[in-house]
């Protein structure tokens, strides 16, 4: 059974067809990438599968869990962890109150123990920081914990960003734009973790990008999207050999 | 010198009420980005719900169907009101906030007022248009120390108010809870992704504002036993001056700046006529935010819940 099952998805804004008859299948532990040229849609899709919009049409499964309908909590307590295009990160806070906050569903103390500060609290709190500080440190920034995000280099926000997500616990994580704006050493920096976030957590990856020869490299499967539509589905050989693909990025050669 | 403490202490007094009720404006605002304008109301009917709760502990306890010494019945009034408010408090969030968080801030604006204006005229139409006054549960104790008098309300006041202060400081700062509100104040699409239920952060921060109005409520009770249906008006908004003056959305702020406000107005009301001390009061704040429009622990363009 597939970990993220999406079927017939269709949605409008108004009158604008943002998405067409979306299908996507991904098996536990699979790198699938979803490329497209700007407006293809792309985002839309992570806003519908994260339930930012309601699908008008189609059918989201996720482990067997319908996932149409739900609130953005509830799906992200069923394990659909994410990141943003543009940093979407709160001003104000630590790197480590970012990836302590993303454990939100994952404790279960209620208010009670939050006023009293009762044993399970405690506990609880003092488990999580202990999960958060291993996240840092296998993303490299645990001497980061305690600075201000806003203090912190493009590439260790990105970083900060995907510990984040991955706090979540997810059983899949959405990458939208991973390695935008990064420079090259950031970027290949970002390709090793997200080699290694694969590797060690065995997750199911969904990623958006634009770079791609990143696609080419980390994706076993990838669709190509243009104007809410599949045009293409395969591996990164097929995909790049496909005139379909080609014509939508480079635009159609014509012989005279 | 006496004088100048004993005006110490009323200021405390006064500024516990204005910090308590300043918060739940602060709060609110930080993580919905509109002003609570039933606040002051909500504060009003804190007091009556004290009120209620204390005369009819106090009947029943006359009567001896139940035995209760009196600083129980104003324990459990305190719990029970600050119960009792916190629900009102997430009613309004429910039916006058919730359908216009996406509507234009004039609207929730004007929707705060006339929730308001409801819950004065709705106790009007309840308990009529007299004043009603407060149970006195606790006798009066005096202290002297050095000419300065004390009284045990006083230091109960100004003390309870300040643990509750410390408490939310806490919440907000080492609970789950409290940092998702502070989340929620930088935006609301990132952190239900992230597995944070808003609608729940938005019901407590109404609730725990509301319970904070609550206590101030009673405690102008026990302090002025005199309740009247337009009370959270001139209180509510002298709150919210608070909240601004402290920088909106800062905890912090809004405890500073309430007891800001407080020793402000006494200290006019001590060297000028007390019919100008809220003109002289409000136009040194108004000066102040010329200097600061942002407030005291205030950001320019932002109203992040911060501590």
């Amino acid at each position: 059974m597939p970990l993220l099952d999406v079927k017939k998805m269709t949605h409008y804004f108004g009158g604008l067809r943002a998405v067409h008859d979306y299908h996507l299948s991904i098996e536990p532990g699979q790198i699938r990438g979803l490329i497209g040229p700007n407006g293809a849609g792309k985002t839309t899709i992570f806003n519908l599968l994260t339930g930012i919009h309601k699908p008008t049409e189609g059918e989201i499964l996720l482990d067997g869990n319908s996932l149409v309908g739900l609130f953005p909590h509830q799906i992200a307590a069923l394990g659909l962890g994410r990141t943003f295009q543009n940093l979407c990160l709160w001003r104000h806070m630590t790197v480590l109150e970012h990836v302590m906050l993303a454990r939100y569903a994952r404790l279960d103390y209620g208010l009670v123990g939050a006023f009293f500060g009762t044993a399970k609290r405690q506990r609880q709190e003092a488990e999580s920081e202990i999960v958060a500080r291993k996240l840092l440190r296998m993303l490299g920034i645990e001497d980061l914990a305690e600075q201000n995000v806003l203090n912190l280099s493009y590439g260790n926000q990105r970083r900060v960003e995907m510990a984040r997500a991955l706090a979540t616990e997810p059983k899949i994580l959405f990458l939208d734009e991973p390695t935008a704006g990064m420079t090259p050493e950031e970027l290949i920096q970002m390709m090793a973790i997200i080699r290694q976030v694969h590797a060690e957590l065995g997750l199911a990856i969904f990623l958006i990008e634009h770079r791609l020869k990143m696609v080419m490299e980390l994706c076993e499967q990838i669709q190509t999207l243009v104007f809410g539509e599949v045009i293409a589905e395969g591996t990164p050989e097929e995909i790049q050999n496909n005139p379909q693909v080609i014509e939508a990025y480079l635009g159609k050669e014509t012989l005279h | 010198m006496t004088f100048f403490f004993q005006n110490v202490v009323n200021a405390l007094q006064y500024g516990s009420f204005y910090a308590l009720i300043a918060l739940g404006y602060s709060m609110v605002y930080s993580i919905l980005m509109l002003f609570n304008f039933a606040h002051g109301d909500i504060f009003m009917t804190g007091a009556y719900i004290g009120f209620g709760v204390a005369t009819g502990l106090t009947v029943l306890a006359a009567a001896g169907t139940i035995v209760l010494p009196n600083w129980l019945i104003l324990v459990l009034t305190i719990l029970i009101a600050m119960f009792l408010t916190s629900m009102l408090g997430m009613l309004v969030e429910r039916l006058g906030y919730r359908p216009l968080r996406d509507a234009p801030r004039a609207s929730a604006a004007i929707t705060g007022m006339m929730i308001g204006l409801i819950l004065e005229y709705g106790n009007l139409l309840l308990l009529g248009p007299q004043r009603r006054s407060f149970p006195r549960l606790i006798q009066t104790v005096t202290y002297d120390v050095g000419g300065v008098i004390l009284t045990n309300k006083k230091i109960m006041i100004v003390a309870v108010s300040m643990v509750l202060m410390y408490a939310l400081h806490l919440f907000i700062s080492r609970t789950r809870w409290g940092l998702a509100m502070r989340a929620m104040a930088f935006d609301h699409v990132v952190v239900p992704l992230m597995g944070v239920p808003i609608n729940t952060i938005a019901r407590l921060t109404f609730a725990l504002g509301s319970a904070l109005a609550a206590v101030a409520g009673i405690f102008f009770g026990l302090a002025y036993p005199v309740l009247d249906p337009y009370m959270g008006i001139v209180f509510g908004w002298k709150a919210f001056v608070a909240a601004i003056l402290g920088g909106r959305g800062s905890v912090m702020g809004a405890t500073i700046a309430g007891f800001m406000l407080g020793f402000i107005e006494i200290f006019v009301a001590m060297v000028f006529p007390s019919t100008l001390r809220d003109l002289i009061a409000y136009s040194i704040i108004l000066g102040i935010l010329v200097f600061r429009p942002h407030g005291l622990f205030g950001e320019a363009y932002s109203a992040r819940l911060r501590l």
